[in-house]
């Protein structure tokens, strides 16, 4: 055997155990994404063959199509608000249940049981506890001389209702950060406690060090879901429009006043309601890009800090 | 990096070639032979127990008919679902489908995912101006190519609780607009920041209460021939919109009715407002009148055409039409098969008929229409269902999205966030030529 054909050979087999990972990019990235990026040039209905239209699909997203802009602003929004409070809330009970010596179980338990329920049914919960009109959650701010909100009813906060449902969910990320929690090496806190350092020091030169890795997790998943937030304010606007059990009548997607709208509502509705599998291309790749974007700083801004 | 450069554009090039090879372009030829022994499968959208009993009976009735045809149905069909089954086709897409939304007409017609059912109609000598009403085969056609057939009929009317009419001293439902906004706000019971009973739940949200619901009483024209949006120019839609914000603010004003509003139940269950006596008027479909009995209700229901605007008080008892659509897939290899059950659902007066009895819908034929075996309680919804000025809204090639942009506006207006009506319009005419140079 020659040292080429050796060569050859020790590369086929390179390939053969790379392959299930390189089948399942090519097949689950790599086509959809070129795909994706041919469609946003192309008119295309979904049915009949398509044909080259330049720009135009871009064009009509970023200047003529009303939905845009507002659905990118509530995406940002819930970027930065929702996965923030996510992430805080999720520490915060986490650090408390760790710190609770009787009951833990029960702690524990009581708030990872939202987060096995299915996301249209809890949206549908919310929207009951939070109807304006007949709701408990109002009767009891009335009854005690709170104002009572619209909530999914107001456009001022049906979005602070949505991160409410959210952080109702927080049990995977409250487990996630109790596991890290326990694992903080208990001789740090207590080299700290003998150097004098309260309470508020040993979170953040002992506990904070110990679980970024797991914060920086927390972010980034917590930010490429949200880009994919689609179920929970689709079925909020349409309960509290009242389109929910109507079989022919058309939905307009954001309820109330666009407020609840978010960039892969837009995919759907353009692609599939509306036939326009070009102008959804490009909504999917904006939704690429800023997925990847956030993600590069925040990896970027992780590395530097701990190297630093 | 080389090799990596080659991998992605061989990827590219292959999904390029795969991408280009979807989709579907004519309908094939009609070739097989209805006579033969042939499956064929029929999706529909209907769901309630009572609905797939009566599909059930009509596809038996069908089958008795032609028993070479053996007929697999399939509900609680919607649109999306049609949408994938004619993108992707294979051996269990439908041949028959029908749909509830009439505003996807305009696409299924100008892809041709449905077939161009006049070849069939011209074999079986079909006359439609002889079979279905007019404003049924406009909304059953686009563009001049007819891929759908009206598989019964939906008409608009005015419901209104009989007991609090007594109680609040009227005596007969109110024939055009302005006597019907006095009704409203005779019936209508403040509470506290609330009520006690409304008269009617004019905001766009409250169910049927939609734009194109209410401005079919001005008869609008929402195109110019040459296709653009004539929202502006026609002076429907403005008297339409000032017509419901004036009765907003009479009632109450937008925000509390909307507060109001958010103590409805859901509109096709059991705690319908109607039903319950929180609005003592409803503008709905005919098929409220057996929801309403299935509920439980307690009073007297009326049902009587909804009022129209005062300077057109001789064409009272118009209303807006619509109605669920048949076809047949293009991509169907047994499409005279298809065709003979497309036939007997939507021409044969027995079938329309008690399929019409049995869903509690308006028929879709004129032969039907005049059919002495209709239940009774359909009797004021067929008077809207012939009246020559009921009108339906047209088709178009992005679906209802038109209808969505006037609707949208039409939320804006009613809450006061808009306040220069022909400017908004206007502005609502360019969105809506945006949008349909974009699925041109």
């Amino acid at each position: 055997m020659t040292l080429r054909q050796k060569h050859r050979r020790e590369t086929l087999r390179n390939l053969a155990f790379l392959s299930p990972w390189l089948i399942g990019v090519s097949v689950f990235f790599l086509y959809p994404l070129v795909s994706t990026v041919y469609f946003s040039f192309m008119k295309y209905d979904g049915f009949t063959p398509p044909t080259w239209n330049g720009l135009k699909n871009w064009q009509y997203v970023f200047t003529d199509y009303p939905f845009f802009w507002p659905a990118l602003r509530n995406t940002l929004w819930l970027v930065v608000v929702m996965v923030t409070l996510r992430v805080l809330f999720g520490l915060g009970i986490g650090m408390l249940i760790t710190k609770v010596k009787t009951g833990a179980g029960l702690f524990r338990t009581a708030f990872y049981l939202p987060y096995l329920a299915p996301p249209v049914a809890a949206t549908m919960a919310f929207a009951f506890l939070l109807n304006p009109g007949t709701g408990p959650v109002n009767n009891i701010l009335g009854s005690i001389g709170l104002p009572q909100p619209g909530w999914f009813n107001d456009p001022n906060w049906s979005k602070p209702a949505l991160t409410m449902l959210a952080l109702w969910g927080i049990g995977d990320l409250m487990v996630i950060f109790m596991a890290s929690l326990l694992d903080v090496p208990q001789e740090q806190y207590e080299a700290a406690s003998l150097d004098g350092a309260g309470a508020w020091q040993r979170f953040r030169f002992v506990t904070l060090p110990n679980i970024s890795p797991i914060v920086l997790f927390a972010v980034v998943t917590g930010v490429i879901q949200t880009m994919q937030y689609y179920t929970q304010p689709l079925v909020a606007g349409k309960v509290a429009s009242g389109v929910i059990g109507s079989s022919g009548q058309q939905f307009e997607p954001g309820y109330p006043e666009k407020s609840t709208l978010t960039l892969p509502q837009l995919v759907y509705h353009l692609g599939f309601q509306r036939f326009d599998t070009g102008g959804a291309s490009v909504i999917a790749l904006v939704l690429f890009v800023l997925a990847m974007v956030f993600t590069g700083f925040l990896m970027r801004s992780m590395s530097e800090r701990s190297t630093a | 990096m080389h090799s990596l450069t080659r991998a992605v554009i061989g990827t590219a090039a292959v999904a390029l070639l795969a991408t280009a090879c979807t989709g579907t372009s004519n309908a094939p030829q009609a070739t097989d032979d209805a006579t033969k022994d042939v499956s064929i499968t029929f999706w529909h959208g209907w769901s309630a127990p009572s609905e797939t009993a009566a599909i059930a009976a009509n596809v038996k009735a069908f089958e008795a008919k032609h028993p070479n045809i053996h007929v697999k149905v399939v509900g609680n069909i919607n649109d999306d679902k049609i949408k994938q089954a004619l993108r992707a086709g294979g051996t269990n897409a439908p041949d028959v489908v029908s749909s509830f939304t009439t505003d996807n007409v305009g696409t299924f017609c100008a892809s041709k995912v449905f077939s161009d059912l006049k070849p069939f109609l011209d074999k079986s000598g079909i006359e439609l101006d002889k079979t279905f009403p007019k404003p049924l085969q406009d909304y059953t056609r686009f563009q001049g190519k007819r891929c759908t057939l009206p598989l019964l009929n939906d008409a608009y009317g005015l419901y209104y609780n009989k007991d609090a009419f007594k109680a609040a001293g009227i005596t007969a439902p109110p024939k055009t607009l302005s006597e019907f906004d006095l009704v409203a706000k005779k019936l209508t019971k403040p509470n506290g920041d609330t009520y006690a009973q409304l008269g009617f739940m004019p905001n766009f949200h409250g169910y049927e209460s939609t734009t194109s619901h209410f401005a079919a009483l001005w008869n609008p024209t929402y195109f110019t021939p040459d296709g653009k949006s004539n929202l502006a120019k026609d002076p429907a839609f403005a008297n339409m919109l000032r017509w419901q914000k004036g009765l907003v603010d009479q009632l109450g004003g937008f925000a509390k009715l909307e507060k109001y509003r958010a103590t409805f139940g859901d509109e096709f269950g059991a705690k319908n407002p109607f039903h319950t006596g929180q609005v003592a008027m409803t503008m709905d479909g005919e098929w409220r009148l057996g929801m309403a009995r299935d509920a439980g209700v307690k009073f007297d229901i009326g049902v009587a055409p909804f009022p129209v605007p005062d300077d057109q008080a001789d064409s009272y008892g118009k209303g807006y039409l619509s109605g669920t659509v048949i076809g047949i897939a293009s991509t169907s290899q047994k499409q005279n098969a298809a065709w003979e059950l497309v036939k007997f659902m939507t021409t044969d007066t027995d079938a329309v008929v008690s399929f019409a009895n049995a869903i509690h819908n308006v028929p879709s034929t004129l032969d039907a229409l005049k059919s002495p075996k209709l239940t009774a309680d359909l009797k004021p919804f067929l008077g809207i269902a012939q009246h020559p000025r009921s009108s339906t809204t047209p088709a178009s090639p992005n679906g209802g999205a038109y209808q969505l942009t006037l609707q949208d506006f039409g939320y804006a207006y009613e809450a006061g966030k808009v306040t220069d009506l022909a400017a908004g319009l206007a502005k609502t005419d360019v969105q809506i030529d945006k949008d349909l140079a974009q699925a041109k």
